[in-house]
């Protein structure tokens, strides 16, 4: 079992997203995380989905994925050829540690984004790895609330999953009407 | 005009010459246009009923069925249909009539969210709101259910918009975003394919439905030929090569043939086509076909590698592949042909000393499989024979011999129980001229007997042989083999009641008996004889008659039973 990340271009259409979980559900494929979101072409939304399974089943579900009519594109994300983040958002108490939780926020790159009746709300985005780190370091603190994104990743360069797309490339996937009878031979 | 009307407009330009329904009242205002309409609507007694008749219609015929249903409880019976012609890749259309947009998720009154409901049981559903929006949806639908591989596409619609005013223009071209099967095989595949069919010793032709779907017999026989290796052919592929021909070795899987199986086991090379490795074919997956490299052809990509791997896989329309292969093979066969003479002693030794057979019942009752064996060698090799689920089934797969693509349905996938008469009504609609008989069990026929009915007020004369063991045959077998014979609520108690002669008289149907084996001929040729209106025969049959050969669920296909407790001889077998 390993940690995989897939990205999907799917139609912005009603219920794409529950035929997506629907999918996961059936098959018996555990989600880690679930991000969607528009895009810069507003016909298209994009998912980015952490898996944790064996190579050969990310096969599977990545065709699986594409039976999906309204699946445009996937692609899986690797560590080496891309940047992946996530963001955190965090309460914490600070009590009568106020500059050593401001000193583990800053090493983190994080920021502190609201102070009030005694608590930080501290804002980090990074790798996994960096959330964990800052997550394992503030616990001891007293960690009040807290709520994470799932993973979004893009790739590095000039290399874009939409230039994959059909539509991107100015060409669309036109199909030939038949009726009942063509369908017969 | 209205959303309704463009919708009648849309079935007929997409083809549609007849569909099976109910009305109720969300799509009730279909059913005004399509009173004008030259579309035929054959009104069903079970929305049930009439989901299988699409199917029925659309395996005979090739085209696409379709379904009629109204919003909630019409609806949702359609759910088993659905799911049945998903797992046996069934082109079907399902319009649904919905609540109005406006009451859509307040729980009104019939509301079910049938696009919800459908998703993991449909190839793809739409929820249309807006009429505009209707012909496209049609237009697309019927691409999707039917090229690919086939499926059931649901169209949910809701009421205000079949009454809203639209202009109607039926697309000449859709367009998707993803949606582009593959039909052409990739060059490299099939010279990789060539490669392994050229070195192999022991290769066999795991024949599944998709060549049936891609109308691909023709070319199957050639490949088969050319090769000169054994052909099984699955429960969904029954029909597909003859069986008559030589290469044949039945049927593999759970109630396939000892020889079939063992080829199958034996085998070094598995040329797939159109098959899906299903649970009832490989038997414990880890010890199938150990020593077989796969070839593995396919439309869908998703079916690589799913339960086996594929050293060579196909991704292709069945026909295109095989255009492609066969030339292929030709040319390498000129210089380099496997020579099968030992593989094939061993087979034909097999085939030889395990044949199909059954026991006379000791009691001097009738046995099930003599009548469905005198069954297909009376009404012969052009008639569709529709089978329900359980031990008739198997016995109409093993003792009807098929020679034609089409001449066989039944739910293969789902394991629909009520599939046969429904099923056979939509396939003598599809095939006006052809004998169609249904071979159902009393159990399977108690579920949805009612469309004869439909069949005798519509004109809809098929066949329908009762195999009664007044039982649930079936599972009475596996209660007999794995639960001490304790027979918990396997028995239907009765082969009086219900009277099936009187059941099929007052439904408007011809009814015969046949009690004694002496009288199965007369009485099938009786049978024959009646096309003014549907037959059915109830045979009331020995009860403890079980299906053989058989591998246990979940056990390999190497501990295959030729009878309770029996293995073949295997020490006595060259293999």
């Amino acid at each position: 079992m390993s940690t995989h990340t897939l990205a999907v271009l799917v139609e912005n259409s009603p219920g794409v997203l529950a035929r997506v979980a629907s999918l996961f559900s059936r098959r018996a494929y555990n989600i880690d995380s679930l991000a969607v979101g528009p895009t810069e072409n507003p016909d298209i939304s994009r998912m980015t989905i952490v898996l944790n399974l064996d190579g050969h089943v990310l096969d599977q579900v990545m065709a699986q994925l594409y039976k999906l009519v309204n699946v445009i594109a996937i692609s899986e994300m690797t560590d080496n050829t891309t940047i992946k983040r996530e963001l955190l958002l965090v309460k914490v108490e600070t009590g009568s540690h106020r500059n050593e939780l401001a000193a583990i926020v800053e090493k983190y790159s994080a920021v502190i984004v609201n102070e009030d009746e005694g608590f930080f709300t501290v804002e980090a985005t990074g790798v996994p790895a960096q959330i964990e780190g800052l997550l394992n370091e503030l616990t001891p603190y007293g960690i009040k609330e807290l709520v994470q994104s799932g993973l979004v990743a893009l790739e590095k360069g000039s290399a874009a999953l939409s230039d994959r797309t059909l539509s991107a490339q100015g060409i669309s996937t036109l199909h030939e009407i038949g009726t009942q009878a063509d369908y017969q031979n | 005009m209205t959303g309704a009307s463009s919708l009648v407009k849309s079935l007929e330009a997409a083809g549609v010459d007849v569909m099976f329904g109910i009305p109720g009242g969300a799509v009730l205002p279909v059913y005004d246009p399509l009173f004008d309409s030259k579309i035929r609507h054959i009104l069903v007694r079970h929305e049930q009923g009439a989901g299988h008749a699409a199917t029925g219609y659309a395996q005979v015929t090739g085209r696409v069925g379709v379904c009629m249903a109204t919003s909630g409880p019409g609806a949702t019976n359609l759910v088993t249909p659905l799911a049945d012609a998903q797992m046996d890749s069934v082109p079907l259309v399902a319009i649904t009539g919905q609540v109005p947009s406006a009451a859509i998720g307040t729980d009104a009154f019939q509301e079910a969210d049938i696009r919800g409901i459908t998703m993991p049981i449909t190839k793809h559903n739409y929820l249309v709101t807006n009429p505009d929006d209707i012909p496209r949806a049609i237009a697309e639908a019927f691409h999707i259910a039917s090229t690919g591989r086939p499926g059931p596409v649901l169209v949910d619609i809701a009421k205000d918009a079949l009454q809203k005013m639209t202009n109607f223009s039926y697309p000449t071209s859709i367009q998707f975003a993803g949606y582009k099967p593959q039909v052409e095989p990739d060059a490299q595949a099939i010279r990789d394919a060539v490669a392994l069919i050229a070195q192999a010793k022991k290769p066999v032709f795991y024949v599944g439905g998709g060549i049936i779907k891609a109308n691909a017999s023709r070319q199957l026989m050639q490949i088969a030929e050319l090769l000169g290796a054994p052909v099984v052919t699955t429960l969904m592929a029954r029909g597909a090569f003859p069986d008559s021909h030589n290469l044949h070795l039945g049927m593999p899987g759970m109630h396939g043939t000892v020889a079939a199986v063992t080829a199958l086991q034996k085998s070094d090379l598995l040329i797939t086509l159109g098959a899906r490795f299903d649970d009832r074919v490989t038997g414990k997956l880890s010890s199938f076909a150990v020593n077989a490299k796969v070839i593995h052809a396919d439309i869908d990509p998703a079916e690589i590698g799913k339960n086996r791997f594929a050293d060579v896989p196909i991704i292709g329309d069945l026909a295109h592949t095989l255009n492609v292969l066969i030339p292929a093979l030709q040319a390498e066969f000129k210089k380099n042909k496997p020579d099968l003479t030992v593989w094939w002693r061993q087979m034909s030794s097999l085939r030889a000393t395990y044949p199909l057979g059954y026991d006379k019942p000791a009691d001097g009752s009738v046995s099930p499989q003599y009548v469905i064996e005198r069954l297909g060698a009376i009404s012969g090799p052009d008639s569709i024979y529709v089978a329900g689920v359980g031990q008739h089934q198997m016995w109409a797969s093993q003792f009807v011999k098929y020679e034609k693509p089409r001449t066989w349905l039944n739910s293969g996938g789902l394991g629909t129980m009520g599939y046969a008469v429904p099923a056979a009504m939509g396939a003598k609609v599809g095939m006006p001229d052809t004998t169609v008989w249904a071979i159902d069990g009393d159990g399977c026929f108690q579920m949805t007997n009612q469309e004869l009915v439909t069949c005798a007020l519509n004109n809809i004369p098929i066949k329908v042989a009762i195999i009664n063991n007044e039982s649930l045959g079936m599972v009475r077998q596996w209660q007999t083999m794995f639960y001490e014979g304790r027979y918990s609520n396997t028995s239907l108690h009765s082969k009086r009641i219900p009277d099936f002669v009187k059941l099929a008289d007052a439904m408007g149907c011809a009814g015969l008996r046949c009690e004694r084996p002496e009288d199965v001929d007369a009485v099938i040729k009786e049978a024959m004889s009646i096309n003014d209106q549907p037959v059915v025969v109830d045979f009331r049959v020995f009860r403890d008659a079980m299906v053989w050969p058989m591998v246990a669920a979940g056990t390999s296909n190497d501990e295959i039973m030729i009878a309770r407790g029996i293995a073949p001889d295997w020490d006595s077998q060259e293999l």
